[in-house]
């Protein structure tokens, strides 16, 4: 960590440091914050003040208010707290399914080695939201559902990648080596081939936080992922939607947390690809 | 010519799964469209009738068999809604789409492609890292932000910064409806769709097509060209261009699904009726046969884009020629 940290790039240093203060953020605001960011007070007095205004009470609001007169700044970071951890949760256990998939499918081969990248060439035909839109639409909306989707879309590339390294890694001496050292299949895979497997997977995980949270914000946008009063990124901006001309801070605020989140996360999956040494162009498409 | 036959099998195999999923998928969900379709006050033997002309008491598999044989007449059933066949109701969206969409794509790939190039070419230059900020930016920001942004910006903001009346853009719809209705109307309605898809497309483009550039430029021949004195520009054409174009219609397949899911905000933004609206109200209102002809369409498209794609690299790839 203290090695990544010395060796990392002044990119590097500040995607983990807005990511940080992000999460920060979306911990500590809400739970500190003067006003509540759910309850609506005396909206006649304090709905749509613009960014860095102070009301009648002394409460500063660093991204003014929304139409309920809720402090928009902690709002947002309430928001970041969902939203962070559904594309965290999202991409992470997408990843986690892709590699066993990947893993197994590349080392054993065979029949269940095809049918898995045949569905998965099934599910890359349809674009990712579509599927998200028709899941969403069916299935009652909430946070569990949009992770189920996220994690049912997103385990083909990085299966793709695994697959691919412990292809290549299946005939190489050290893998040979294990195996006349009497070590069983199952050892061999998990603690010989997987650990020098993983580079590029671990890319195509960081950068999927982003499109995760991207994606979730999407759903959320259109009235089928997070719903209100529960605040996230996109529900948020699509609150402010019909005031975009009145008060365009209402739709505009949350969608810049949004945008360093994403930044932050593609800052930190390239910084870790050039790390890494992996095929930079595969996992570029691995990720879409 | 065999592997040719070949690829376009596959393609049809994967079109036709991709078709009885989403079959499945929209059946297999909990809900029940006739619950919304008829009034409140309706009695149970009146929910059957409707049941029952909407083809939906059948067990699944008659159900699947029915719609299978439909679907090879080109048929793919009626709206709930509209009353009509979903093929017309498409019919009506799927132009809208395309002319919005393809503008958008051949805008996204020449800049995206130029944009990528000028940064590999110059990589490490302040250019490149001005470039690779505001790329990496509006790739990091969803599209339906970045149309909010546009109508905040060329609206409001345009009368309040007191730009020139022609740069006041309408923020909705395709056509003005009291003013005339001519090209030119047409023209400034979709500034700010095409605006909004391009710059996404294009920054995610920008950003494969510098690696491309780069990974290409790094190549010992490439290095031979430029050691024996070749002009930059002649390497740039005739030696980096040339290998480039497998890669460029690779990621002309890519960006593809891009521009189509960012037109399902695009157009839901705009008020543009095309498939991605279609879609996203047909989802509210349980408009099943719709869904499903929205999703067959765009997994057409991006099937096609793919085999076109596979198609087309031996003919500018002769070592891809089997």
């Amino acid at each position: 960590m203290i090695a990544f940290w010395r060796g990392a790039s002044g990119q590097t240093r500040t995607a983990v440091i807005m990511l940080l203060a992000l999460a920060l953020g979306a911990l500590l605001v809400p739970a500190l914050a003067s006003t509540d960011p759910l309850a609506i007070g005396d909206a006649l007095a304090l709905r749509l003040l613009p960014p860095f205004s102070v009301d009648a009470a002394h409460h500063f609001h660093l991204l003014g208010t929304d139409s309920f007169g809720r402090d928009l700044f902690v709002r947002a970071m309430l928001a970041g707290r969902l939203s962070l951890a559904v594309g965290i949760a999202g991409s992470a256990l997408a990843g986690a399914v892709g590699i066993a998939i990947g893993a197994i499918g590349g080392w054993e081969g065979g029949v269940l080695d095809r049918l898995a990248m045949a569905i998965g060439d099934v599910l890359l035909a349809i674009p990712r939201l579509v599927i998200l839109l028709v899941c969403a639409a069916l299935w009652p909306p909430g946070a569990t559902m949009v992770i189920t989707i996220l994690v049912l879309t997103g385990w083909m590339g990085v299966a793709r990648l695994v697959r691919g390294e412990v292809r290549g890694l299946r005939a190489r001496p050290f893998v040979e080596g294990a195996r006349a050292m009497g070590a069983s299949p199952s050892r061999v895979l998990w603690r010989h081939v997987l650990p020098n497997a993983l580079a590029p997977a671990i890319v195509a995980i960081a950068l999927g936080v982003g499109s995760a949270v991207l994606l979730e914000s999407g759903l959320s946008f259109l009235g089928l992922g997070i719903q209100p009063p529960q605040p996230s990124w996109g529900n948020m901006i699509a609150d402010g939607r019909e005031l975009i001309v009145l008060a365009p801070w209402i739709a505009l605020a949350p969608g810049v947390a949004l945008i360093l989140t994403v930044l932050s996360c593609t800052l930190l999956g390239d910084a870790l690809r050039a790390r890494l040494a992996g095929d930079e162009f595969e996992t570029m498409r691995a990720r879409s | 010519m065999r592997s040719i036959l070949r690829q376009l099998a596959v393609a049809l195999a994967l079109f036709w799964v991709v078709l009885s999923l989403t079959f499945f998928l929209v059946r297999a969900a909990p809900g029940d469209p006739v619950t919304f379709l008829a009034p409140p006050a309706a009695s149970a033997p009146e929910l059957a009738r409707l049941r029952a002309s909407l083809d939906l008491d059948a067990p699944l598999a008659v159900q699947y068999g029915r719609w299978a044989r439909d679907v090879f007449k080109g048929k793919l059933g009626t709206s709930f809604v509209a009353h009509r066949s979903v093929t017309s109701v498409l019919g009506d969206a799927i132009p809208i789409s395309l002319a919005l969409g393809g503008i958008s794509l051949l805008l996204t790939f020449l800049i995206g492609v130029a944009v990528g190039s000028v940064q590999g070419a110059h990589r490490g230059s302040r250019t490149d890292s001005a470039l690779t900020v505001l790329t990496t930016t509006v790739y990091a920001a969803p599209s339906f932000w970045l149309a909010l942004s546009l109508i905040a910006l060329f609206t409001y903001g345009a009368a309040r910064l007191g730009l020139p009346a022609w740069m006041r853009l309408p923020a909705f719809g395709v056509r003005d409806p009291a003013g005339d209705s001519g090209l030119a109307d047409l023209v400034r309605h979709a500034i700010l769709p095409v605006l909004t898809l391009t710059l996404v497309g294009a920054a995610g483009i920008a950003r494969y097509a510098r690696t491309a550039v780069v990974e290409l430029l790094q190549l010992q021949w490439v290095r031979t060209a430029v050691a024996k004195g070749t002009p930059a520009r002649s390497v740039h054409a005739r030696h980096v261009l040339a290998n480039a174009l497998p890669t460029l219609l690779i990621l002309f397949a890519l960006a593809l699904p891009g521009v189509l899911a960012g037109s399902v905000f695009v157009e839901t933004v705009f008020g543009w009726p095309g498939v991605g609206r279609l879609m996203v109200s047909s989802i509210f209102a349980r408009d099943y046969p719709v869904v499903v002809g929205a999703t067959v369409v765009y997994a057409a498209l991006v099937i096609l884009a793919n085999l076109a794609a596979d198609l087309a690299l031996p003919l500018v790839d002769p070592r891809r020629r089997t």
